[in-house]
């Protein structure tokens, strides 16, 4: 600007754009950290290879749902429909308990307690705690809490006679009530962030046409964080099917001639299965169709709910960046 | 115009709201009842009140002449046997069982490990020179007579299976998580992101079986190493249930970080890499921490992978190649064998109540520093 | 509380000391007494006194941020909902303080309608957008609830446009169509105050026409507080004028005083565009 000289400056280089952008220790390193991404997806196609092509050809009608009642290790009888029954039973009967405590629990964090004061704080503190404790924990909490005090009491007042313990002992119902709080975390979480993504003036509308809080929250509210209680639901369901931890001492059976018949019957378990038979097999080689079979069946259930979830939780957040 | 009607006018609508804050209460009272009751079972070795001696325990006999003057409760406790079994015996059996521990009483060992309570804490922490052994060892082994209760081999392998890990894990998935939230093009992003996160959908149980049947192999014929399941094995395969629990918040975190910290950096002319490194990662670094952190509090707290992969000797030992038996493992393999308020299992109830407090500690961490970063993160804004 | 209907510009004597002056004489039906508002440590109205006359439309103008629209919620006790909202004077509704301990703040709402600014309606259909504000009013008959909902439309001059796709999302309709849904609603519920927070400012001029006609055809049953940024409009619809500044009532008056006449060099500045 200030060329005091007649003469014009010289023109700047010319510069070469395409040239210019080229850094050799960006395009390395943009390539290593893609290639750790490549890596753990490999990792995971990998572990799905394996399993599926070893354990998908043994997967048969019979085999789904033919019963365990001769020998589980025999590989021309052995069914896995008592443990895919099992672990059905116990994630339903856990969704019974979760869904409401953690949708509850949800709303009243997002709809009902003020913002900042510490008692949602506490509550916030420990749900995130919760998510947090090693499932072996829950494990042993379930013995302690469910089975020693809580069934133990029961027995006392309902069976003061019985020899045998007909509460105070590993069943289905304690299970599952271990499994729900478990998951309790994975619900209430969802759960908010879909009631979080509800516009504020939707409440407005609302309330301003003379609905209670509670009308508010239950027709209107709710509804629009359906896909998201519908998600948690499924990853809570997705997690549970396939925690061993938690049921070794609450409720999982090695073997059993029927199916559980009551809420206080012990249940076979498919993925407590794998673990059985990975580990107490006779003869492991010989063992390992139904081995692999039962990962595939037990995979296809918790991986299946998995992807719904995900595929759910994308495309509601897709639409909010759309609304946004 | 009549509007005087107050809160009383509703008793449902308040009825329903004390329901509500009731209900929500629920997960704060669990966190103090899996304090409370897993800490009551473990509480009694905490303050010495358990005793492992064997020369306490056969101190009293009750001859199988007496069984008919004993209460039952009585026998029960002193036969050490749980009330379902108790129930299952008939008399015969019972009085056999009578017998058999005055035959035990006679058969105790000479020894005089014999007379220790081994649930003492200079027990459970310090070495001991056991009978047989030529010098103090820190040794687990709750089994046959003299129950051995030393909880620093438990340690040892848990840290081993952890730090194999986290050195595994944490590398790759924040490589990954800077690569997918910065430098992926955003239509692979989308299907990326869910992709990685699929990981966290395969059962622990599974990860375990894999690491069993096709990753101990493996690797036992890549390196030659002795034992086949080890350490190392266990870390790995602990390893993939970690990357997704520490892409996921990192993934967050480097999310967070406004767009326009990117867009100033690049306007300057920085290649997205540096404007990725030089000014995201800083400014996201504590919720990359935390991610580590609660990755920590993951891999200390899994139970199946590393129970059906580290081979479960409680060896003493630096070599990461050795069998090695961790905190969760042991519990999950030894809880179903022992007497409901035995010392074995309240020792075992120690060992949930010890990994209760350090995923405690790691989770209270991880949150505090993710909750700083966002409320700084938010407030640049 | 019925009032005469009096001529809208009909200037009348002052009324008496004991209730606020409303600028044409009618008598107040809401009156706001020392009224401040805090968000926080932040104070959004001060000290504002004045009263609205029943049964005529009052507009509220003033530039943005002046809080027009936390006024307008103060009606309603909308600010509820905010955290750290603090109050002090009063508000009083037929005489009435609406902030007092034991009213029934749903009640309350049942009576003050209210139209917002950003239009909001609910991701249900057309038909129960309005349905659910009569349910909510206690109306269970199938039937009375499609004559009101009809009526309504037909009110809020939507009628035409979805009589054929009642019962598609309400979400489909343009924005225009969105903001009439709302008074629709709003109407649906016959409230004796109906608050409007700036409803045309989404729309062409053919349905702000169409608004305009609606609003001077409800003032015959309802009391109307509307805001708006649109000094025509202002002057074409309401029968008094409020100019609020920086949280402040600057003039309040008949809405041809305030246009042709003001009082205060600030309002005449504002309504002739010479502001700032
Ligand atoms: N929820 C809130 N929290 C904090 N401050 C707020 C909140 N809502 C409004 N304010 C502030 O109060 C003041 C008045 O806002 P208000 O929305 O009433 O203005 P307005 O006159 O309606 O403006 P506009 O014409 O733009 O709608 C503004 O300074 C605004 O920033
Ligand atoms: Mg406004």
């Amino acid at each position: 600007m200030t060329a005091s000289t007649p003469t014009a400056p010289p023109a700047p280089p010319a510069r070469r754009f395409r040239a210019s952008t080229f850094e050799p220790v960006s395009f390395f390193c943009t390539g290593l950290t893609g290639l750790a991404t490549f890596l753990i997806l490999a990792i995971l196609a990998l572990i799905l290879g394996n399993i599926f092509l070893q354990g998908g050809a043994g997967l048969s009608p019979r085999f789904m749902f033919g019963n365990a009642d001769k020998d589980m290790f025999d590989v021309a009888s052995a069914g896995v429909w008592p443990m895919v029954f099992g672990t059905a039973a116990r994630v339903i009967l856990m969704t019974l308990f979760v869904i409401p405590i953690g949708v509850t629990t949800a709303s009243y964090l997002t709809e009902y307690a003020p913002a900042l004061s510490p008692f949602t704080r506490i509550i916030r503190g420990a749900v995130n705690n919760l998510a947090g404790v090693p499932s072996i924990v829950f494990g042993l909490f379930g013995l302690g809490f469910f089975i020693s005090a809580v069934g133990g009491t029961l027995d006392v007042f309902l069976y003061p006679d019985s020899p045998k313990p007909v509460w105070g002992k590993a069943a289905l119902i304690w299970a599952s009530l271990t499994l729900a709080v478990m998951t309790l975390p994975v619900v209430i979480v969802a759960t908010e962030e879909s009631l979080r993504a509800i516009p504020l003036g939707l409440r407005e509308a609302s309330l301003a046409l003379g609905a209670t809080k509670l009308q508010t929250v239950l027709r209107v509210v709710l509804p629009q964080a359906l896909p998201g209680i519908l998600t948690g639901g499924i990853l809570a369901v997705s997690r549970a099917a396939g925690e061993v931890a938690p049921i070794l001492f609450t409720g999982a059976a090695y073997y059993m001639a029927s199916l559980p018949q009551s809420l206080t019957d012990q249940f076979m378990d498919l993925a407590y299965h794998v673990f059985v038979l990975s580990t107490q097999s006779p003869d492991i080689e010989k063992t390992r169709p139904i081995l692999y079979g039962t990962v595939v069946v037990l995979l296809l259930l918790t991986f299946a709910l998995n992807l719904v979830a995900i595929l759910i939780r994308a495309r509601v957040r897709r639409n909010l960046r759309r609304l946004a | 115009m009549g509007l005087h009607r107050g809160h009383r006018a509703r008793p449902l609508e308040w009825l329903a709201e004390k329901i509500i804050l009731l209900i929500s209460l629920t997960a704060i009272l669990v966190v103090f009842l899996i304090f409370l009751f897993v800490g009551r079972e473990a509480w009694p070795v905490v303050i010495g009140a358990t005793n492992s001696s064997l020369a306490q325990e056969y101190q009293e006999i009750i001859p199988p002449e007496d069984f008919a003057r004993v209460p039952p409760a009585r026998l029960r406790q002193y036969l050490g046997l749980t009330r379902q079994q108790f129930e299952q015996m008939d008399e015969e059996t019972l009085k056999d069982l009578m017998a058999l521990r005055i035959e035990a009483k006679a058969q105790m060992p000479d020894d005089p490990d014999a007379e220790l309570n081994t649930t003492e804490w200079r027990y459970l922490l310090g070495p001991h020179q056991w009978t047989g052994y030529d010098r103090p060892a820190y040794i687990w082994q709750p089994v046959s007579q003299i129950h051995k209760y030393n909880l620093v081999p438990l340690f040892i392998g848990s840290l081993k299976t952890t730090f194999v890990a986290l050195l595994f894990a944490v590398p790759l998935a924040i490589a990954a998580a800077l690569y997918v939230s910065q430098l992926a093009p955003p239509r692979a992003r989308e299907w990326l992101k869910p992709g990685i996160e699929l990981l966290s959908g395969i059962p622990s149980v599974v990860l375990g079986f894999f690491a069993l049947i096709v990753m101990a192999s493996f690797f036992q014929a890549l390196f030659g190493y002795p034992s086949r399941l080890n350490a190392f094995v266990a870390g790995l395969a602990l390893g993939l249930a970690v990357i997704p629990v520490v892409f996921s918040i990192a993934e967050d975190a480097l999310t967070s970080v406004p767009r326009s910290y990117t867009e100033a950096a690049l306007a300057l002319g920085s290649t997205r890499w540096q404007a990725a490194w030089q000014i995201v990662l800083p400014a996201a670094l504590p919720g990359v921490f935390a991610a580590t952190v609660l990755g920590f509090g993951r891999a200390i707290g899994e139970t199946m992978v590393v129970l059906m992969a580290s081979g479960n000797a409680s060896i003493v030992s630096g070599n990461l190649f050795d069998s090695t038996r961790t905190l969760t493992a042991t519990i999950a393999a030894e809880l179903a064998e022992t007497v409901v308020g035995g010392h074995h299992y309240r020792v075992l109830f120690l060992l949930g109540a010890l990994l209760f407090a350090v995923t405690f500690i790691s989770n209270l961490v991880g949150d505090l520093v993710i909750h700083r970063l966002k409320g700084q993160l938010e407030g640049k804004r | 509380m019925v009032a005469p209907l009096l001529s809208p510009l009909a200037r009348v004597t002052p009324p008496d000391a004991a209730s606020p002056a409303t600028p044409h004489g009618h008598p107040p039906l809401i009156e706001v007494d020392r009224l401040s508002l805090y968000y926080g440590a932040a104070r959004a109205l001060h000290d504002i006194s004045f009263a609205i006359p029943e049964r005529l439309v009052t507009a509220f103008i003033g530039p943005s941020g002046c809080g027009k629209s936390t006024l307008l919620r103060c009606f309603n006790r909308m600010n509820d909902l905010i955290d750290n909202v603090r109050l002090e004077g009063s508000v009083r509704i037929g005489g009435e303080d609406i902030y007092a301990r034991d009213i029934d703040v749903i009640e309350l709402r049942k009576r003050v309608g209210m139209v917002f600014q950003r239009s909001n309606p609910f991701p249900k259909t057309i038909f129960d957008n309005i349905a659910y504000a009569l349910r909510l009013q206690g109306f269970r008959r199938k039937s009375e609830i499609a004559d009101i909902v009809e009526q309504s439309l037909h009110q809020a001059a939507l009628w035409d446009e979805v009589k054929d796709r009642l019962h598609a999302s309400a979400l489909g309709l343009s924005g225009g169509q969105q903001q009439r849904l709302c008074i629709a609603r709003a109407i649906a519920i016959k409230p004796d105050i109906l608050l409007m927070d700036e409803p045309a400012s989404a729309l062409d001029p053919l349905a702000t026409a169409k608004i305009e006609d609606l609003i001077l055809d409800l003032k015959r049953q309802f009391t109307i507080v509307i805001v708006t940024h649109n000094m025509q409009q202002a002057a074409r619809i309401s029968d008094a004028t409020a100019f609020f500044y920086l949280g402040e009532l600057i003039e309040h008056d008949a809405t041809g005083k305030i246009f042709t006449n003001p009082a205060r060099k600030q309002t005449e500045d504002y309504v002739t565009g010479r502001f700032g």
